[in-house]
């Protein structure tokens, strides 16, 4: 049988600026990713954990979140997916995914609406977009590159295209994204 | 676990298949259909139900009448465990993409068909479970992907052609959920030998 994916498994689609979603300076050493579901436990309890990262290693990385909702399980989380990416192109994609992630309970139609509201986004354009289901491609695409990089749930990271296989606290994300910054990984 | 050898030591399983072998043939009771739904025409119709029922449907799924597409043979421990749960919920959500390929998904586990059902049910999973049930174990045995010692299948992956032969195999640690970008690359493997050879 091959062993060869023991080899750990790598970010089949690089960082892009023009189209990814990316918080924290262009010139960080290290790149976090995350393939996140908006209604996954997990990744609630994992976006606690980025905000602390960003405040502890705020000049040593930058985050970039992509989508991968597992939409049988969590039937909420393709459409707070294309909330989140509708907001984005009204430049508040991160105000709307700290929101989804605080009120994950809040995932409804018009939850996203208040959500909407709230961050303060052109609510006839947001509307318009979520009825069109104009950012289903874009996620899928997401969730498609996500399966190529050997995401094997929810939530999975990358730490410089490598993906991290160990444990998500604090402490042993921390010390990857300090080995990567110091090139020891 | 760097070498199959060494795998076999820590697990206890038998030796697995190896690639370019026929894929031993089965014939196992499944928690759904691969014929189109009769109503709504779409694939993976689920056995029909009856509330007094102490028998299982007869409704079984065998390797050879998947001749002609290939088949992605996915074994794993036991239902309810929290990394299959994972496992089988990401292969469901990704059947549109295994359909591009023409390929059958079948889950195999030593689980009962009752129990299949009930974790099919709460996971929505739109493809069917095979209960390698009795005698217990025994096609998981012929691909090598037994643990005699604890009386469940490894987590173990086959890809087969349409013409029954093992194109390729993973067998992950029991703890890891293997993904789904193996099974993808060898479709896609299955997919440019099939156009060289046209």
């Amino acid at each position: 049988m091959t062993q060869a994916r023991m080899i750990r498994a790598r970010l089949a689609v690089p960082v892009s600026e023009d189209r990814d979603h990316i918080w924290g300076p262009r010139a960080a050493p290290v790149t976090l990713v995350e393939y996140g579901d908006y209604e996954c436990p997990y990744c609630g309890q994992a976006y606690y954990v980025v905000k602390e990262l960003e405040q502890r290693a705020g000049n040593l990385m930058r985050f970039v979140f992509r989508n991968f909702p597992l939409t049988t399980v969590h039937p909420h989380a393709e459409r707070a997916a294309e909330a989140a990416e509708a907001a984005g192109t009204q430049g508040k994609f991160w105000k709307m995914h700290d929101i989804l992630y605080e009120n994950q309970q809040a995932l409804e139609d018009e939850d996203l609406m208040e959500h909407a509201t709230l961050v303060g986004l052109d609510i006839n354009r947001f509307v318009r977009d979520m009825r069109e289901g104009r950012y289903l491609n874009r996620i899928r695409e997401d969730f498609l590159s996500g399966t190529r990089s050997g995401v094997n749930g929810t939530p999975t990271f990358f730490i410089n295209g490598l993906r991290h296989d160990g444990s998500l606290d604090l402490g042993s994300l921390m010390t990857a994204i300090e080995e990567a910054a110091s090139g020891r990984r | 676990m760097s070498k199959d050898k060494n795998k076999q030591e820590t697990s206890g399983a038998d030796s697995p298949l190896g690639h370019g072998v026929p894929a031993p043939d089965f014939k196992l009771r499944s928690t759904q259909s691969l014929r189109p739904d009769r109503e709504t025409g779409a694939p993976g119709a689920t056995a029909p139900e009856s509330k007094l029922q102490t028998l299982p449907p007869d409704q079984f799924i065998s390797l050879s009448e998947l001749r002609g597409r290939p088949v992605i043979l996915v074994f794993y421990p036991a239902d309810w465990s929290p990394v299959c749960g994972d496992q089988v919920v990401l292969y469901n959500e990704l059947l549109p993409e295994f359909q591009r390929f023409n390929a059958a998904l079948l889950g195999v586990s030593v689980d009962s068909f009752w129990c299949h059902s009930a974790f099919a049910k709460d996971r929505k999973l739109r493809f069917p479970l095979l209960s390698d049930f009795e005698p217990k174990g025994a096609v998981a045995h012929r691909y090598g992907a037994y643990r005699q010692q604890d009386g469940f299948s490894e987590r173990a992956l086959f890809v087969i052609d349409a013409q029954g032969t093992i194109r390729w195999s993973y067998l992950s640690p029991l703890d890891v959920n293997p993904g789904a970008d193996g099974i993808l690359e060898a479709l896609e493997a299955l997919e440019s030998k099939r156009e060289v050879a046209a």
